[in-house]
Formats: structure tokens, C-alpha cells, sequence
């Protein structure tokens, strides 16, 4: 098993998103024709069949909508970080656009709750990658 | 039409551990060697084969090993949890349409070591949708399922108790079926509080077991089906489902993740079938994990949004409630094979041959995994 922390690979249509959460900033993927917001990024447009997108940010502003607690046996990375919390967040701009992320705890778990108001903030793990996770407002 | 056309003849498997010191190829020759002998065929007859992507053993050391005829088709489904019914589904497809007579489809699978899960291959860069939730800690299935039942325990007002009814009812099954890895080893409910989470609000007996084995299926059409000895579960009704943006595993975008491909499976299953689920005798749902089968009774319309565990806490999936499910212990609690312990059970509930019998059982549904792409079919007697 990987000792290090898994990262994201780095491809064409989401080159962009990581530019940004490396700079702290939470960017969406749009259609250049029709505009329609989507996430996870990817090549194509659903609604118009475009390969033109753009990116408009956004506050990082969510709602916890659920959350997790892994517990070992994990990936070695993760079995030291246990127990953590890993929240899946509705952003206020969009309702239907939910990211994953960890949840900051500050080494109270049991005070997260669905549908507590989060705000963004990142975590570098590298030059290329900073990964988004949430603390509460 | 697929509509009654084949049915499951012959069912066989080997024997289930944690640890079987064989490979997944003789495994796989053995469970199918049970298979036609249940049928009562002789492996010359077979033309046609059924597998998993992710079935390791390929057609050709399967054909050679058993002495199959000449193949005229061959398929493989994908999504590991999903397959099981899409496999058997192609399968009886070719038959009905005529392009072969004689399927079997299998898988066999060495699963009680911790190195063969697939979560722990994870690479150091994540090129495919995975991308998006492991490298923040939700790694394997477990955490992905349980990120749903969280959220459906939160909206609907469960606690882990009512959750908890589910394991302990599929637990009871086990017990009584001889071939159930966990036969001997009882559950209540003061056990399944006490137990370690793994994913937590999802706990130990929340989750599949970890086993090997192997277990086949033959298929034919109903010509030859009416000649064999056995009692044939006729395959009434199938279907895959795929709903839209669905992403594996984490479906978690789009609308509602509560609403998983389950939802498609399921509208096309009944529209294509002479029954609705309220006339369903008995039902084998995938479960991988205990969320899936409160989430597929109410995908496959037994009951509404939210109200399935609490029908299941009344006893609604037990032998003597108005769908019995599971009724060999299912993945939680006889033998986790990708589901296929679940068609060979259907198969016995049909045929009147099951440790947990459910009375003049004539129609039996199996799905397959609600969190993946999916299939299901609807097995009937005579």
C-alpha cells in the first residue's frame, strides 16, 4: 500500500481547478456555450455537448449535507490521521454541486453535525496540489 | 422478448472460507462442475459463458478445464457488485434470441486476504473520478456507502438501532443455513452496538464478510429447461439501470444521491414484467453493505423514501414477514461472492429447497449492488 497520501492526477479539463485551489480559490467548471455549472469537471457539457468551459469562483460557503468517521483498517496515511472526518458539502451558490472534503474537527468530532454552515479553506500537499476542506463558521 | 423464454437449471458452488488454499481457476472449474451436475447436462452441451469484469479466470481455461463444445457467445458485465444479474441477463439474452442453448456464467473469487482489496492498490496519483474523494480520507467502499446511510438516518430520523435490525435479521438466516460462513455465531442487538466502527455510523456487522469460493449458474432455454430435473426458475424479467450523472460508488452529484440507479433498474424491471412488488414472495438484495437494503426495498418500490428500516425493524425482511430477504444470510452473513450467493439462493426459493423456506415461493427478485450500475431479475416458478 502507498505510504503517502493519495493526490489527485493532473489532466486537461481540470488543470485549471487545482491552478486555483493552489492559489486558495474555489473555482467552478462552466459551459463557454450554455453556461451550466458542472462538478466533478469533465470534457464535455451534458446539457449542450460543448468542449468550450470556463471557471467562476466561488465563496467556498457550504452546508454539511453528511459526513463520515473512517476508522483502520485505512491507508497508512489515513490510519494516522484516524479518526477524521470527511464531510461531502453543498456549496450556497449551487445546491446541487456537492464536493468531498475533510471537515475541521479541532478535536471535538461529535460537535459536526449535518447541516452545520462551513467555510473553505486549503491544505497544500504539494507545488501542483492544495486539496479544499472545510472548517465551521 | 426475453420474457420467460430461459431459466436457471442447475446451481453449484464450492465450499466457502475465509482462506481456501486453492486457486480462483480450480475454484471456478469445481463450482461449475456442480452446476451442470445439478442440471443434470453434460459440459459438451454448454455454447455460451457469462462473467465479471473483474472475474480473473478467462473462457478459454474455463472452456478447456471443463470440456465445453464448441462457444458461439461469450460476455463479460462490469461494476464488481453490479454484474452478477447483468451477467446472467446477457446470457439468457443470446439464449432467447438463439444465437446458443446452453450458458454458465460464474465467479470465483479469493477475497478473505486483506491484500486483494481493491481500495488497497490505490496509486499515488488518482487519474480516474476516485480523484475526487480519496485523497481527503473517503477511500474505500465502506466510507463511501456510509456517507448515505448517515444522511438517510439524519433526513428520515433513524438511529443506529433501527440500523442494526438489518444485520441481525440476515444473521438469524445464517444460522440456519449450514453453508453460512457465520451459521454458528449469533447476533443482537446489544452486539452490534458494542461492535468497532469501520466506517462510522456503519460498524463491523454492517459490512460484507470477506471471503473465497466460487459459485456457478447454468442457463437454458425453456425447451431444454422442461426436460432437465430440476424445477426451473424461469427468468421472467430483466434489466439494467444507470441513472443520470451517475458517478461509481460516490454518487454523490446531480440530484438527489439518495437516489441511486436502483431507481432505474427498477421502473424498467416492473414495466417490463406481468407483477408489481406487491405480489413478490421473497428477495435477495445485494448487500455489500446493510444501507443497500433499505435503499433498494425502497428503489424497487416495496415501500416509500425513508420508510424501509422502519417496516424492516417490524419484522417486514424476516421468514415469517411480507418479503423475506436474504433468507441464506446474504453477503453480510453467509458468503460475500459479489452477490452470486444471492441468484443460487433465489434459485432454492423457487425450487422449494431452502434452509429458510418461504412457503409456495413463485416469484423471487434479485438485485444487484445499489451504489454501482445494476441489474436485476425476477425469477418465477411454473
Amino acid at each position: 500500500m502507498i505510504e503517502t497520501i493519495p493526490i489527485p492526477g493532473i489532466e486537461d479539463f481540470d488543470k485549471v481547478y487545482w491552478e486555483n485551489c493552489s492559489k486558495n480559490k474555489l473555482t467552478i467548471q462552466h459551459c463557454g456555450d450554455c453556461n451550466e455549472a458542472r462538478f466533478p469537471p469533465r470534457h464535455m457539457c451534458p446539457i449542450c455537448q460543448s468542449i468550450s468551459h470556463d471557471w467562476k469562483e466561488v465563496s467556498g460557503d457550504a452546508v454539511l449535507w453528511s459526513f463520515v468517521i473512517p476508522r483502520p483498517p485505512l491507508l497508512p496515511v489515513f490510519d494516522k490521521q484516524s479518526p477524521y472526518v470527511v464531510g461531502l458539502v453543498e456549496l450556497v451558490e449551487y445546491e446541487n454541486i456537492r464536493i468531498i472534503g475533510q471537515i475541521q474537527t479541532n478535536s471535538n468530532i461529535d460537535s459536526i453535525k449535518i447541516g452545520d454552515t462551513l467555510t473553505i479553506d486549503f491544505k497544500k500537499i504539494n507545488n501542483e496540489i492544495s486539496l479544499p476542506y472545510w472548517v465551521k463558521k | 422478448m426475453l420474457k420467460d423464454k430461459t431459466a436457471i437449471v442447475g446451481i453449484g458452488q464450492t465450499e466457502f472460507s475465509k482462506s481456501i488454499d486453492s486457486t480462483e481457476l480450480n475454484l471456478a472449474c469445481k463450482a461449475i462442475k456442480n452446476a451442470l451436475g445439478d442440471a443434470g447436462i453434460s459440459p459438451d452441451q454448454v455454447d455460451a459463458l457469462g462473467s465479471f469484469t473483474y472475474e480473473e479466470t478467462p473462457e478459454f481455461e474455463i472452456a478447456r478445464n471443463l470440456g465445453f463444445g464448441n462457444l458461439t457467445y461469450w460476455s463479460q458485465a462490469p461494476y464488481g457488485g453490479g454484474a452478477s444479474c447483468a451477467a446472467i441477463g446477457q446470457v439468457a439474452m443470446a439464449i432467447a434470441s438463439g444465437i446458443a442453448n446452453v450458458g454458465v456464467v460464474w465467479r470465483s473469487r479469493k477475497r478473505g486476504d486483506p491484500s486483494s482489496r481493491m481500495w488497497s492498490h490505490t496509486d499515488e496519483k488518482i487519474f480516474d473520478h476516485w480523484k475526487w474523494s480519496r485523497p481527503s480520507g473517503l477511500v474505500r467502499p465502506v466510507d463511501e456507502s456510509s456517507m448515505l446511510i448517515r444522511r438517510y438516518m439524519h433526513q428520515y430520523d433513524y438511529s443506529r438501532e433501527s440500523l442494526g435490525a438489518v444485520a441481525i435479521s440476515l444473521r438469524k438466516y445464517a444460522n440456519a443455513n449450514h453453508e453460512a460462513l457465520m451459521q454458528h455465531k449469533f447476533l443482537n442487538l446489544e452486539d452490534y452496538m458494542e461492535a468497532r466502527m469501520i466506517s462510522d455510523p456503519l460498524c463491523l456487522f454492517d459490512n460484507c464478510l470477506e471471503s473465497d469460493g466460487a459459485i456457478a449458474i447454468v442457463i437454458t432455454n425453456l425447451d431444454i429447461a422442461k426436460k432437465l430435473q430440476n424445477k426451473p426458475a424461469i427468468i421472467h424479467a430483466y434489466s439494467q439501470g444507470m441513472n443520470k450523472e451517475h458517478q461509481l460508488m460516490t454518487h454523490y452529484h446531480g440530484g438527489d444521491p439518495l437516489e441511486s440507479s436502483s431507481y432505474v433498474t427498477a421502473s424498467n424491471l416492473w414495466n417490463l414484467s406481468d407483477y408489481s412488488p406487491k405480489e413478490i414472495d421473497v428477495a435477495q438484495i445485494y448487500d455489500a453493505f446493510s444501507p443497500m437494503i433499505p435503499f433498494s426495498l425502497e428503489a424497487y418500490n416495496f415501500c416509500s423514501k425513508g420508510e424501509a428500516l422502519k417496516l424492516i425493524n417490524d419484522g417486514l425482511i424476516n421468514i415469517d414477514g411480507e418479503l423475506p430477504v436474504n433468507t441464506s444470510g446474504g453477503s453480510l452473513s453467509e458468503v460475500y461472492l459479489h452477490g452470486m450467493n444471492l441468484v443460487t439462493e433465489a434459485v432454492r426459493q423457487i425450487r422449494g429447497s431452502a434452509t429458510s423456506q418461504v412457503n409456495n415461493a413463485k416469484l423471487a427478485l434479485i438485485t444487484t449492488c445499489d451504489a454501482t450500475p445494476n441489474a436485476a431479475i425476477l425469477l418465477k416458478g411454473e
